[in-house]
């Protein structure tokens, strides 16, 4: 089952890499990584995607919570909360395909953010499926980059991860 | 207020931590720290041969002392010398902090002279590891190292000290402090009281119980109140390889060690029990065998200070995290003044591994006739009768490694000091050196094999530098031995490499460096020469024992199977 994890960690150098290392060490699997610094610059929140049986994941957190770099960690996948990814996407918009780009934007709710003669750059936020979605909608319209951030996470609700 | 160099701060911390010996090899970016430890006499110096041996001598001190280690390296080749050493105390828990020297701050990433990323090499084999940025930083991130190697799970911790911070031109305030806080670490000091209770519950009403103890019990200094508690309840114990000594061999309750190579009453109790209590062991692959046939009846019990270490290969009934110590002292006051449910199920329990000890006696193998060429067990034996079973015993890894921890008997913990883990060759000479350096009127004894000891024999050069008399007892079969029996099992003999080929004099080698060498054939000669070699304490004597090459370990798990199936000798299996 697929699962988010969010990390506080120390902002640290090194330790990023031994979260990262951790993974490839103990044949864990990482599906998408979004690391940045939070309100307090002593710390840092990571968030991973990983896919695993119960077993692995309690054997991940637990090596999580090992690292001493790792003040505090959730799995958010254990109850309710928002799950959010951001996209940017440059499609070719030529002839009749710059409308339906521009179309099938809208339906996704994405924005356009950038415009040359020959293609669009859009920007879409969602979860992991409807950024897919949007990324099978617009396969055959030709597209030409995708940057995705990984999935960024926050519990439902009072529940805060903090010190 | 007092000013000091970085490398002045590193010896002066040293000193304050209660350091006594330090063992190293010098290198251009570690050269201010030498000369700052030149210029001070309480922390001593030990200078290796090798930066592996340094790693190993510490270790070896920090696992018969309870303490944790210190080991000072230059950069680069130095401290990738370290590695191995490093990895072999980060399997086995064992408590060390790793100084090294790094190249000047501005030219990290250059590729310059002597230049390794020591703590990306490192990071998987360490518990945590610091980079001193600054040398105002030096007194806090040392102690963080000595905090976290010895606390919760011991383990090693590297520090990586760029030359610039340790210029003697430039000061700093220094002041020792006391106590160090981590918000991010806070190592469990006492175990869950309801699971405590729980475990208990199941331990009174156990018919077939036993209990399964490992290196955390000997780590965590918790052997007193094991006994204690495993004395109260009467049930039989197995401790694993790490273990060994944390509970008296020498005790009718205690079945000796399990696994791929343990005692064939372990292995048999272990798979037919009803309740396993397992404190500090960690279901290692070389204990459970196979862990889908990993003993089927057994509710598990299991205690340890790392919560990733339970659940990990097997999953446990009850999980307790906790240190082994405060969890048995508990679990000691809750046994008090109560009785098990079921005592005629005990002493049926205690007859059958009593018929399971009975069908194994004198069957372990068969003794050199006068005359023939030795038995590696027989020597282990006269080794413990010679030794009164009180030496600290260090071994490297293989045949003889087996059979030092089979027929070596030992009552205390911290005594058996061999790379469980890792499974390091070249470990126990440098480790027998640094413990006899610490313990220098205790025996210290190094059961080697020619192989391995070939792997560390530079460290002679260290005994004779400082004499160091520890005694060596190679266990001579001129060929890697548990290599050769794997080879016999399972490549129809098919000795590929596992021969040592041009052997050196180990005499003339021993001689070479002033130290006593006698070469041991046969029955008749072997007390007297273990009698000869222990007979001055601060002597280093090396016994080369020639042993029977076709010699194999058993009994010995069949892969794959239960905990039950095991070949008990060359024609017999269970």
């Amino acid at each position: 089952m697929r699962h988010i994890i969010s990390i506080l960690m120390e902002n640290e150098p090194g330790a990023l890499s031994r979260v990262v290392g951790l993974f490839s060490q103990r044949n864990f699997n990482i599906e998408t990584l979004n690391v940045a610094p939070t309100e307090d610059p002593s710390l840092s929140r990571l968030t991973v995607t990983t896919v695993g049986d119960d077993r692995v994941i309690e054997q991940i957190t637990k090596h999580l919570n090992k690292l001493i770099d790792v003040v505090k960690l959730v799995d958010l996948t254990e109850g309710n909360h928002i799950e959010r990814e951001l996209m940017l996407v440059k499609v070719k918009a030529l002839g009749a395909a710059r409308d339906e780009v521009k179309r099938t934007a809208d339906i996704f709710r994405a924005q356009v953010v950038d415009v040359t003669p020959s293609l669009y750059t859009v920007q879409i936020t969602g979860d992991a499926t409807k950024l897919d979605a949007f990324l099978n909608a617009m396969a055959p319209l030709g597209i030409l980059e995708v940057a995705r951030t990984g999935v960024s996470g926050i519990a439902r609700g009072d529940k805060v991860l903090s010190l | 207020m007092e000013l000091l160099s970085g490398a002045d701060m590193i010896a002066r911390f040293l000193q304050d931590e209660g350091v006594e010996y330090i063992y190293g090899y010098p290198g251009g970016a570690a050269l201010h720290i030498y000369d700052a430890l030149f210029r001070q006499d309480k922390v001593k110096h030990i200078l290796v041969r090798h930066e592996q041996a340094a790693t190993h001598a510490a270790d070896g001190f920090a696992r018969a002392s309870g303490k944790p280690g210190c080991v000072l390296v230059t950069s680069g080749p130095g401290a990738t010398n370290a590695v191995t050493g490093i990895a072999t105390a980060y399997m086995d828990s064992i408590p060390l902090v790793v100084l090294c020297g790094q190249v000047m701050s501005h030219l990290i990433g250059d590729d310059a002279f002597q230049e390794t990323d020591i703590v990306g090499v490192t990071r998987p084999i360490v518990k945590h590891s610091f980079s001193i940025r600054h040398p105002s930083e030096i007194p806090e991130v040392l102690k963080k190292a000595f905090y976290l190697a010895a606390t919760g799970r011991p383990g090693p911790v590297v520090v990586d000290i760029p030359k610039d911070m340790t210029a003697p031109t430039e000061r700093y305030e220094y002041v020792y402090p006391k106590k160090v806080k981590m918000r991010s670490y806070n190592p469990v000091t006492r175990g869950h009281t309801g699971q405590i209770k729980k475990a208990v519950e199941l331990m009174l009403k156990a018919k077939r119980p036993v209990f399964y103890t490992g290196g955390g019990v000997v780590t965590g200094k918790a052997s007193e109140g094991l006994t204690d508690l495993v004395k109260q309840l009467g049930f039989p114990i197995t401790t694993t390889l790490m273990g060994i000594g944390a509970y008296p061999q020498s005790d009718q309750q205690c079945l000796g060690w399990l696994g791929m190579h343990g005692s064939y009453e372990s292995n048999m109790a272990m798979h037919h029990a009803d309740l396993i209590i397992a404190i500090g062991a960690r279901f290692d692959d070389r204990v459970t065998n196979n862990t889908s046939k990993f003993c089927p009846t057994a509710k598990i019990i299991h205690v340890d200070v790392d919560p990733s270490s339970i659940s990990k290969t097997v999953r446990a009934d009850v999980p307790i995290v906790g240190p082994s110590s405060s969890v048995i002292n508990e679990m000691i006051s809750l046994v008090q003044g109560k009785s098990i449910t079921s005592p005629e199920a005990l002493t049926d329990w205690w007859q059958q591994i009593d018929t399971w000890r009975a069908d194994r006696e004198g069957k372990l193998y068969e003794p050199s006739k006068p005359g023939e060429v030795l038995k590696p067990q027989e020597v282990v034996e006269a080794l413990c009768r010679v030794t009164r079973g009180e030496a600290y015993v260090t071994t490297d890894v293989g045949q003889h490694q087996m059979f030092a921890a089979q027929y070596y008997k030992f009552d205390k913990p911290n005594r058996l000091i061999t790379s469980g883990g890792l499974g390091t060759m070249g470990f126990g000479f440098p480790a027998a050196m640094g413990i006899k350096q610490n313990y220098p009127d205790d025996d210290v004894v190094c059961v080697t094999g020619e192989g391995s000891f070939q792997m560390m024999m530079q460290e002679l050069s260290t005994c004779k530098q400082y004499g160091v008399g520890v005694k060596i007892v190679n266990l001579n079969n001129a060929s890697l031995g548990m290599v050769r029996q794997w080879q016999d099992l399972n490549y129809k003999s098919r000795h590929a490499h596992s021969y040592m080929e041009s052997l050196p004099d180990f005499h003339m080698l021993i001689e070479a460096y002033g130290f006593t060498a006698i070469t041991v054939n046969t029955i008749d000669e072997l007390e007297p020469a273990l009698e000869r070699a222990f007979a001055d304490k601060h002597e280093l004597v090396f016994l080369d024992v020639k042993v029977d090459p076709f010699e194999h370990v058993y009994p010995m798990q069949v892969p794959l199977g239960s905990m039950r199936d095991m070949l008990l000798s060359k024609t017999e299996r269970t």
